[in-house]
């Protein structure tokens, strides 16, 4: 099977280890994975902030990257729900518009082809045991989009349930937003830095080693308020969680 | 402290003082966090909730489709039913109608059911400039009042009160407005609620006239429908000889059998009981029975205009039942004065704007006092996508567009001080778009990472302030893939 990378911007510039994980371990499941390069932002950071029109070139550029792949994987969930969600409402105000069709056109085509990491595994592959060996102590914070706009469920803990050597620790409050929200940390730093204080004191309070998620965006926020409370607690990507192997552990 | 919410400062300077209350923060979190998780066990023990909470977005939406037809139709049933009928067009003309109409009967006082539409128009304070006293008789509403204060949460307006603070309330300020507290009163919750009993006795059983709101209002009958847990509204209801109901012009239901779906999901995601202890329903005025005159003043002020909005006209389904202020990590740290409204949370962001208009600083900064998580939108028995409406008011502040304002469709600019964001994020999309920048952008960063600042300026302090920054890799992702599989693929 062929599928295309997705890797998004903040990974590309500031996670290159977590597109580097993905793909190990996509082509540990027998994946050929490709990159193209045209690619660039799914533009949620413009949209969320209120700027439409500023994020319809990236629709058209995702459409033309993407569209000769029949599978696009992302690691992770919030630039998956902004494909999958925003971009045909992005469509559809534009046709409402009068300016056409072309772009619910592009929204359509690239919608249903994107997955998310986890959603790929277990309902593309069909694996929740991926052969993965990570031997610490892991807590788990699904991330809102995750969560709520993509309906992951519990596809991630099934994945880190088959992880040899893992201990998953509850995570009290969970499904409480980190207080991240793109531009929200900016435009409401106070609320933002309290949220993120009560997720990583809930981080801490489970002893684990790392705390693991699907958006490196939310792991900023949670990481860099742990590191400046002076915690030993690490952020990781799921990704890189399940790339890791005896052969070839996690570093 | 008292009176309306206008002149407060946007919401991200209000959020800053509630974020350092602690004694905020505690009685918030306590407050939200215990009926959330009563909501989430009474919402499951209904196997057809989904079914429910479709069917309660299908009427609201066939409702307002056709709400002139059903706004006749219920004006018809009211005025058979020996009612009066008035039209508001907004808050000033709501308070004059109903100022007049308290005149009109020669009293000085009149006792309240807790409204929120007249909260929205100011109306004890239109009163108080005529020489009318409103007494609100909520408790909750009365420990606001009593103390002074604004409420902050729709179904517990007191909620960032503890019971030590409401005693103080009490034993302070009772004396002043009637019956004082009973001396040595203490902080225990029936000591407490004994207290405002005898308070609100005597002013039941000497008002003649009552001001009330409506959670619904069924088209087919003209019939008024009050949820409440209290009791203290069908006092208020029933005791005086003239009532007066100023509702929005949204709470139309057109039958008995739409209300049906509303009184079971209303309950569940409010309070999180099954049913609500009281449920008081009046249609117009029956001889020996209750007020002899009763007055429905159905209120637009500024609905209309929602209603025209194709996006965020689905806020007016709201049935005011606060799940989403409960489930809201913002409005949990933040609290309800910080949107400066009467309509705090999830939907004050979106349904505030939409009837005020952004043109204020906080009116424009509330589309953004969410992170959009999406909890509400999960909670919400109506399911209004809270989220896409606040994306959708945010394209409204800064880059404008088409909006109704007072029946008329009109052009809006976008919001002041918004230029640098603008700049940054037209410079972001050329450089998204432009793959070939981007990268040598990014290498840059990366050859100069040993230089990066720990702290960043302008917007980006706050961040810096609080959190470490992430490190800028040596490689890009492009560059890896690039050196480790040797050109580019496509």
């Amino acid at each position: 099977m062929r599928v295309a990378l997705f890797v998004t911007c903040v990974n590309d510039a500031l996670y290159p280890r977590t597109g580097v994980a993905t793909v190990r371990l996509l082509e540990r499941l027998g994946v050929t994975v490709e990159f193209p390069a045209a690619q660039s932002c799914c533009g949620q950071p413009a949209y969320n902030t209120g700027y439409r029109h500023e994020t319809e070139p990236l629709v058209r550029r995702f459409d033309r990257a993407f569209r000769a792949y029949e599978y696009v994987v992302t690691p992770s969930g919030s630039c998956a729900a902004m494909v999958r969600d925003a971009y045909p409402r992005l469509g559809a105000k534009a046709a409402a518009e009068g300016r056409g069709t072309e772009l619910a056109e592009a929204a359509a085509r690239a919608a249903p082809r994107t997955y998310e990491l986890t959603e790929f595994l277990v309902d593309v592959l069909g694996v929740t045991d991926v052969g993965a060996y990570f031997p610490h102590t892991v807590t788990y914070h699904p991330t809102c989009h995750g969560l709520r706009a993509l309906g992951l469920g519990d596809r991630p803990r099934r994945l880190l349930a088959h992880v040899r050597g893992l201990e998953l620790r509850e995570l009290d409050g969970a499904e409480e937003c980190c207080g991240f929200g793109g531009t929200f940390a900016v435009k409401n730093p106070d609320v933002s830095a309290a949220m993120g204080a009560d997720k990583a004191r809930a981080v801490e309070a489970t002893g684990a080693d790392a705390v693991c998620a699907l958006d490196n965006s939310c792991l900023a926020h949670i990481g860099g308020t742990l590191a400046r409370r002076g915690s030993r607690v690490r952020p990781v990507h799921l990704a890189e969680i399940l790339a890791a192997t005896e052969e070839e552990p996690y570093t | 402290m008292s009176g309306t919410y206008l002149g407060m400062p946007a919401f991200p300077e209000a959020a800053h003082d509630a974020v350092r209350n602690p004694t905020l923060r505690r009685n918030l979190r306590h407050a939200t966090h215990t009926i959330r998780d009563k909501r989430a066990r009474a919402v499951a023990e209904l196997e057809d909730w989904a079914g429910l909470r479709a069917a309660a977005k299908a009427i609201k939406d066939r409702t307002l489709r056709h709400l002139d037809h059903y706004l006749v139709r219920l004006e018809q049933a009211v005025t058979a039913a020996g009612g009066t009928v008035h039209w508001a067009a907004d808050a000033a003309e709501a308070n004059r109608i109903v100022t007049a109409l308290v005149k009109a009967t020669g009293e000085s006082e009149v006792v309240k059911v807790k409204s929120m539409a007249t909260q929205e128009t100011g109306l004890n304070e239109a009163l108080e400039a005529e020489g009318i006293r409103a007494y609100e008789t909520d408790l909750a509403e009365l420990i606001v009042q009593l103390g002074d204060d604004r409420p902050t949460h729709i179904l517990v307006p007191a909620i960032h009160r503890n019971r030590g603070e409401i005693r103080d309330i009490f034993a302070e300020r009772m004396g002043r407005w009637g019956r004082p507290a009973p001396d040595g009163l203490t902080d225990r919750p029936a000591d407490l609620a004994e207290a405002a009993r005898l308070h609100l006795r005597e002013k039941f059983l000497r008002a003649k006239v009552g001001v009330s709101g409506a959670n619904f209002m069924v088209a087919e009958t003209g019939t008024l429908v009050v949820v409440e847990s209290e009791g203290n509204g069908r006092m208020c209801l029933t005791l005086p000889e003239t009532l007066i109901s100023v509702v929005g012009i949204e709470k139309v239901v057109p039958t008995w059998r739409d209300l049906e779906v509303f009184l079971q999901v209303l309950p569940r995601s409010s309070t999180a009981e099954r049913m609500n202890p009281y449920t008081s329903m009046w249609t117009g005025t029956t001889d020996g029975d209750g007020p002899r005159a009763f007055h429905l003043v159905l209120l637009d002020n500024g609905r209309s205009d929602t209603l025209a909005d194709e996006v965020g006209r689905q806020a007016l389904r709201c049935i005011r039942c606060s799940a989403c202020l409960n489930v809201c990590p913002v409005y949990e740290r933040a609290g309800g004065h910080a949107y400066g409204s009467v309509y705090p949370g999830p939907i004050g962001a979106i349904l505030t704007p939409q009837l005020r208009g952004t043109g204020s600083g906080l009116d424009a900064s509330l589309p953004y006092a969410s992170s959009l998580c999406g909890a509400c939108y999960e909670v919400c028995p109506v399911a209004i996508d809270i989220p896409e409406v606040l994306v959708h008011l945010r394209e409204r502040v800064v880059q404008g567009g088409e909006a109704t304002r007072n029946g008329v469709r009109v052009r809006l600019r976008p919001a002041k001080g918004h230029a640098a964001e603008r700049a940054a994020m037209r410079a972001a999309r050329w450089a998204l778009d432009h793959p070939a920048a981007l990268r040598a952008g990014q290498r840059l960063a990366a050859r100069t990472r040993r230089l990066h600042p720990r702290r960043l300026p302008g917007p980006g302090r706050a961040w810096s302030d609080t959190r470490d920054l992430p490190e800028v890799p040596a490689e890009s992702f492009r560059d890896w893939w690039q050196r480790t599989r040797g050109g580019e693929a496509r």
